[in-house]
């Protein structure tokens, strides 16, 4: 018979070891992805697998030849993060009305801006190509960071209505009573309370953003294509270099992966969407 | 449900107005920006799309733009893929759905179950395929994972004894779902820890003094108070799976035959490869009916638990 601390502890080392068994195996093919890059092409391609090698940084030497790497990385950078930031800047004001001024219809206009969502990119493809072909902007940051601003917007005015809607009336109607404008009242007192909420708010719109591969690959060919671009042009299935693919996909996910990694607290912290009463 | 919120709304906030006319009006100025340009955004495209869907328009054939009636939608229903992109269209979101919801909520109640060695490295392991981008985790999955002779899965197969499977030429469709299933679990794991770790300690530690086990604890208490997270879950993911392009674009371009293809893939394929926008547009608008009345049927069923605070 089992003490009750000898079956507790049994409980953790069973639910631990299980645990890391699955994280295991769903971190392997990141795992996998980074090993393979450091690879020769030969090891790569080796079967069975090799797991011990002599690690080569060639892969990564050859990319920055044949491409720029860091161009890529900039385009990415900074469509991400203005488009964030534009979106934010237009949801942070309609999520404050509809938390804090709520009317008949607010219900309703939140569930309608995710409904746009619903909308499949292909089916506004053709148009958006032919505006985007008229106006000279194709293969252009500016067409891209417009289109992102607005694809996220719904799910950035849902998530930052979620946190306001946790912060009590009290608080703002006393910055109020004690003369603050809407702007004082907005800047000095909401954001700095909801802080934690927009941080997380902004994390999961740059991650979307970075990652977006419709819109980029179709309206983007050289000057503006972020990273998505560049390792769809090391996909085609010309000769073998897993290696040198393994080498352009980590850099390209390194970023926003060291990113995840540094931010997943506040992050999981925040992905909520009013999910946790 | 939604009725009585709205009705103590509707009662507090001609009090909490108390004659002051503010409450009302920086409303609907606020709001407008955002509401305005998600009405362009939806309007603009969707009007272009209604109108190229009714013309003849092929980038090919310049010039002969002449107002065809229904024509391009009759031969999108018609065309060989509409029904399979359909179905597969379903199957990829309903089963990506049901896999990220049991094995997230199964894993996320692991965690959850007691303190063990290195939980917070588990946890960034287990949220990392969040970050990759769809791209990068197709063809990492192709090449690496699946590849009939350098792939991970054939050198088991091989240990085995096995003949190697060519997945991706095999099951297609299996395969995409895997892919996509892997991106998202991350993703429901994430929300319902978030969720469990709200869970009153003191109820559950009430319900285990009272004799219950911990399969009758999940069930009676965790899962209940999971319903709302689940439908968040459902909710975002549905709207991202609907759309699932790149994974199919990277690894089997829909094949072989329709096998993998799903309505976001056939209109792509319509409109940039066939070059008719005339067809690719009537496709277009038949997704966007569909997805609306994907999306009527979730808001249906869930928007209960989205809205009610």
């Amino acid at each position: 018979m089992l003490t009750l601390k000898q079956s507790r502890r049994l409980q953790s080392v069973l639910v631990g070891t299980s645990s890391w068994a699955i994280a295991a195996l769903i971190f392997f093919p990141i795992l996998w992805m980074i090993l393979t890059s450091f690879k020769t092409e030969i090891d790569a391609f080796a079967t069975p697998p090799q797991f011990f090698f002599m690690p080569t940084l060639e892969n990564y030497l050859l990319i920055n030849e044949r491409s720029d790497y860091f161009s890529f990385a900039w385009n990415s950078l900074l469509i991400s993060s203005v488009a964030t930031l534009l979106c934010m800047l237009i949801a942070v004001p309609a999520a404050y009305s509809m938390a804090f001024f709520e009317s008949r219809h607010t219900k309703r206009t939140l569930l309608w801006m995710l409904s746009t969502k619903m909308l499949p990119p292909v089916g506004v493809l053709m148009p958006i190509y032919l505006i985007c072909q008229s106006l000279g902007l194709l293969d252009s940051r500016i067409a891209l960071i417009v289109i992102y601003t607005l694809i996220n917007l719904p799910i950035v005015v849902w998530m930052i209505y979620t946190y306001f809607k946790d912060i009590p009336v009290d608080i703002l109607e006393a910055a109020r009573l004690d003369g603050a404008t809407t702007l004082q009242e907005i800047g000095r007192v909401l954001l700095p309370i909801a802080r934690g909420g927009l941080a997380s708010t902004m994390l999961l719109s740059l991650i979307l953003c970075w990652n977006e591969a419709f819109w980029s690959l179709n309206l983007t060919s050289s000057a503006a294509a972020p990273l998505t671009a560049l390792v769809a042009s090391y996909s085609s299935p010309e000769g073998l270099f897993w290696a040198k693919l393994s080498a352009v996909s980590t850099l390209a996910c390194a970023p926003i992966l060291i990113f995840g990694w540094i931010s997943q607290k506040q992050l999981v912290r925040g992905l909520s969407f009013g999910a946790v009463k | 449900m939604t009725t009585s919120t709205l009705d103590t709304h509707l009662k507090s906030a001609p009090a909490a107005a108390g004659g002051k006319r503010r409450s009302l009006k920086p409303g609907w100025f606020l709001v407008s920006p955002s509401v305005a340009l998600l009405l362009l955004w939806m309007i603009i495209p969707l009007g272009m799309t209604i109108y190229f869907s009714l013309i003849r328009y092929n980038l090919l054939y310049p010039g002969e733009n002449q107002f065809v009636g229904l024509e391009n939608f009759e031969y999108f229903l018609t065309d060989a893929g509409f029904m399979p992109g359909a179905l597969n269209t379903l199957a990829l979101v309903g089963s990506v759905l049901l896999i990220s919801v049991v094995f997230g909520v199964l894993i996320a109640a692991l965690l959850e179950a007691c303190e063990f060695w290195g939980r917070g490295i588990v946890r960034v392991l287990l949220i990392s395929p969040f970050f990759i981008m769809p791209t990068v985790s197709a063809l990492v999955w192709k090449n690496l994972i699946f590849h009939p002779v350098s792939g991970i899965l054939a050198a088991i197969w091989k240990f085995f004894g096995a003949q190697p499977v060519d997945w991706l030429a095999q099951h297609p469709l299996l395969s995409i779902i895997f892919i996509v299933s892997w991106q998202w679990l991350p993703f429901a794991i994430l929300i319902l820890m978030t969720a469990m770790q709200s869970l009153d300690q003191d109820q559950k530690e009430a319900a285990r003094l009272d004799g219950a086990g911990p399969i009758a604890i999940f069930w009676h208490l965790t899962l209940p108070h999971l319903a709302r997270p689940i439908a968040v879950v459902v909710m975002i993911e549905t709207i991202f799976l609907l759309s699932v392009f790149a994974e199919i674009f990277t690894t089997t371009s829909g094949g072989p035959g329709f096998e993998s293809t799903n309505l976001a893939y056939l209109i792509y394929n319509h409109a940039l490869l066939q070059f008719d926008v005339g067809m690719a547009s009537a496709g277009g608008l038949i997704a966007v009916v569909i997805a609306n009345l994907a999306a009527i049927v979730l808001i249906r069923m869930i928007g209960k638990n989205l809205t009610n605070q």
